[in-house]
């Protein structure tokens, strides 16, 4: 049924810390590698080897370049995949009942075997979160690696989502995030967790930690004690630079 | 968005096909027989040959059936029940002019309202989309029910109604890029919203997720063809409006009449070719690029 469950008990989602995030896209092989080959459909490739390759990806990692008023610049890495919004927009203009919000964890799935391709679905998120698999003609979005936290057959530390084992940075974190005690919930509130696109309504469950302030060039004097030793001893230049220096001068 | 071919054709050729159901729903021409037949017949084709066309854009045509099944929260849905069902109850009411030169009126205002709540789902399907501001406006589903009874107006031979109703149309047409040029600014999602980032400074993209393309890119962030946009937007106004109001000002005669549908038909494929090229997802924002 597509219409939104009224609530759901659980609220499984991802906390991604955009501070420590060093976009090294560990995250993205270890998606596509478990979802490749386990729920659904595999994440196909087109022309995988040629001039234009392509392909269905669950989590995408982004940079961007952000340029305070006064400062440096800092570079952000930013990896996004599925928010398993409460208010799904995906969700609710599915014809077949193909997509749906599940009332036990909140978590977004598609049943591919009712889904027909349609791609409304896709057009509906705005955070890019659904590819359409050119192969196998489905829509292909992240389970939450549903069928590895639940998994009893798995190690207990293996029953979270891949990307979330994988990460080197510790970047990623998984848990309820309806509970305010559990450790995602008291991440966010202590890191100021917050929404993407927040005007769309979409009231996802995935929180982004803001990155910290990183470099701070326009503040070079107070970046060691030994700086003053670093100082350049002379401001004027010696041998050919300075020949050339007075010759120029001159001119 | 991509101006995929087969939603073009689908949503022009059903709109009029569904627009001369009304009419002709509403006993305007009161043909029977053979005349009433041929109309019924152009009436099928376009709406049919529409819902056909929009199967070929569906990854598994073969699952279609439950397409029929969500109406309660899919627009996509109730479009495909109201289609059948406009369908059917004018497919019987058709027998009835056709083959018993009967006019069974209710059942001809039922299968007017049903092409007509048909046109309202297909509009709907845009309308809702928060993702496209362009399309999120009343406006839209306006447009699409106008222009469908304009245009079955023109098919149906009503001339001083599709006069009145192409002129309408045609303000509503251009009210419509009016307020579709200012819509993304005026939907507050920037990059800044979409990445959070905004508090801290200027955000600009710096490196894609991947150096190849992909399924959003190609689907949701179609910016080669907005270069020709406004000389298109001159095209598909002198074509789908204009001309044909000049046709049906010129004395009558049927050659005129068919100069202007073709006309009409070929305006208002352009405008819905805009109406796709134009149209910028929020999600082109993660990558600089509407």
């Amino acid at each position: 049924m597509t219409t939104l469950p009224s609530h759901t008990e659980r609220k499984l989602g991802l906390v991604i810390d955009l501070d420590t995030c060093v976009g090294c896209h560990a995250c993205v092989v270890s998606c596509k590698g478990w979802n490749t080959e386990n729920y659904g459909a595999p994440l196909s490739d087109q022309d995988p080897y040629g001039a234009e390759p392509s392909g269905t990806f669950l989590n995408r990692v982004h940079s961007y370049e952000v340029q305070p008023a006064s400062g440096a610049a800092q570079l952000v890495h930013f990896p996004k995949s599925c928010l398993h919004c409460d208010n799904a927009p995906c969700v609710t203009v599915c014809p077949t009942g193909a997509s749906y919000k599940r009332q036990e964890d909140g978590i977004v799935l598609v049943n591919e075997d009712a889904c027909i391709g349609c791609g409304l679905c896709a057009w509906a998120c705005p955070y890019g979160a659904r590819e359409m698999d050119m192969a196998a003609k489905v829509m292909k979005k992240c389970t939450l690696c549903v069928d590895r936290i639940y998994n009893v057959n798995l190690p207990e530390e293996d029953r979270v989502p891949a990307c979330v084992r994988t990460c080197p940075s510790n970047a990623r974190h998984f848990g309820d995030l309806a509970d305010p005690n559990s450790d995602v919930s008291q991440l966010v509130a202590a890191r100021g967790g917050m929404d993407l696109m927040p005007e769309q309504g979409t009231a996802p469950v995935n929180k982004y930690l803001p990155p910290r302030i990183k470099d701070r060039l326009d503040r070079a004097e107070e970046i060691d004690i030994l700086a003053p030793f670093l100082e350049p001893v002379t401001d004027q230049p010696k041998g050919f630079l300075g020949w050339l220096d007075k010759a120029l001068d001159r001119f | 968005m991509h101006p995929a071919p087969s939603i073009i054709a689908f949503t022009t050729l059903s709109g009029l096909g569904f627009g001369l159901m009304v009419w002709l729903g509403l006993g305007m021409p009161g043909s029977t027989g053979l005349v009433a037949f041929v109309f019924f017949a152009i009436a099928y084709a376009l709406a049919g040959g529409g819902l056909i066309a929009s199967a070929f854009h569906l990854g598994h045509p073969e699952r279609g059936l439950l397409a029929f099944t969500q109406w309660r929260s899919s627009w996509l849905s109730r479009e495909a029940v109201l289609s059948v069902a406009t369908l059917g109850v004018m497919g019987v009411y058709a027998i009835g002019r056709i083959f018993f030169a009967a006019d069974w009126v209710l059942l001809g205002w039922l299968g007017g309202a049903l092409a007509l709540g048909t046109v309202l789902a297909t509009s709907m399907i845009y309308a809702q989309m928060k993702t496209v501001p362009r399309w999120r406006s009343p406006l839209t589903p306006a447009l699409f029910l106008l222009l469908s009874l304009a245009g079955g107006a023109l098919l149906a031979g009503q001339v001083s109604w599709a006069l009145i109703l192409l002129a309408l149309s045609a303000v509503l047409q251009l009210a419509w890029w009016r307020q579709g040029d200012h819509a993304f600014a005026a939907s507050g999602t920037t990059m800044a919203s979409a990445t959070g980032l905004g508090p801290i400074g200027q955000v600009r993209a710096f490196e894609p997720p991947h150096t190849g393309p992909n399924y959003l890119l190609r689907e949701m962030v179609h910016i080669v063809g907005r270069k020709h946009a406004l000389k298109l937007r001159v095209i598909a106004f002198g074509l789908g409006y204009v001309l044909p109001i000049a046709f049906l000002l010129a004395p009558f005669s049927h050659v005129m009449g068919m100069l202007a549908v073709i006309s009409h038909i070929t305006g208002i494929l352009a405008s819905r070719w805009l109406f796709f090229a134009e149209a910028e997802h929020v999600v082109g924002l993660y990558y600089g690029k509407r």
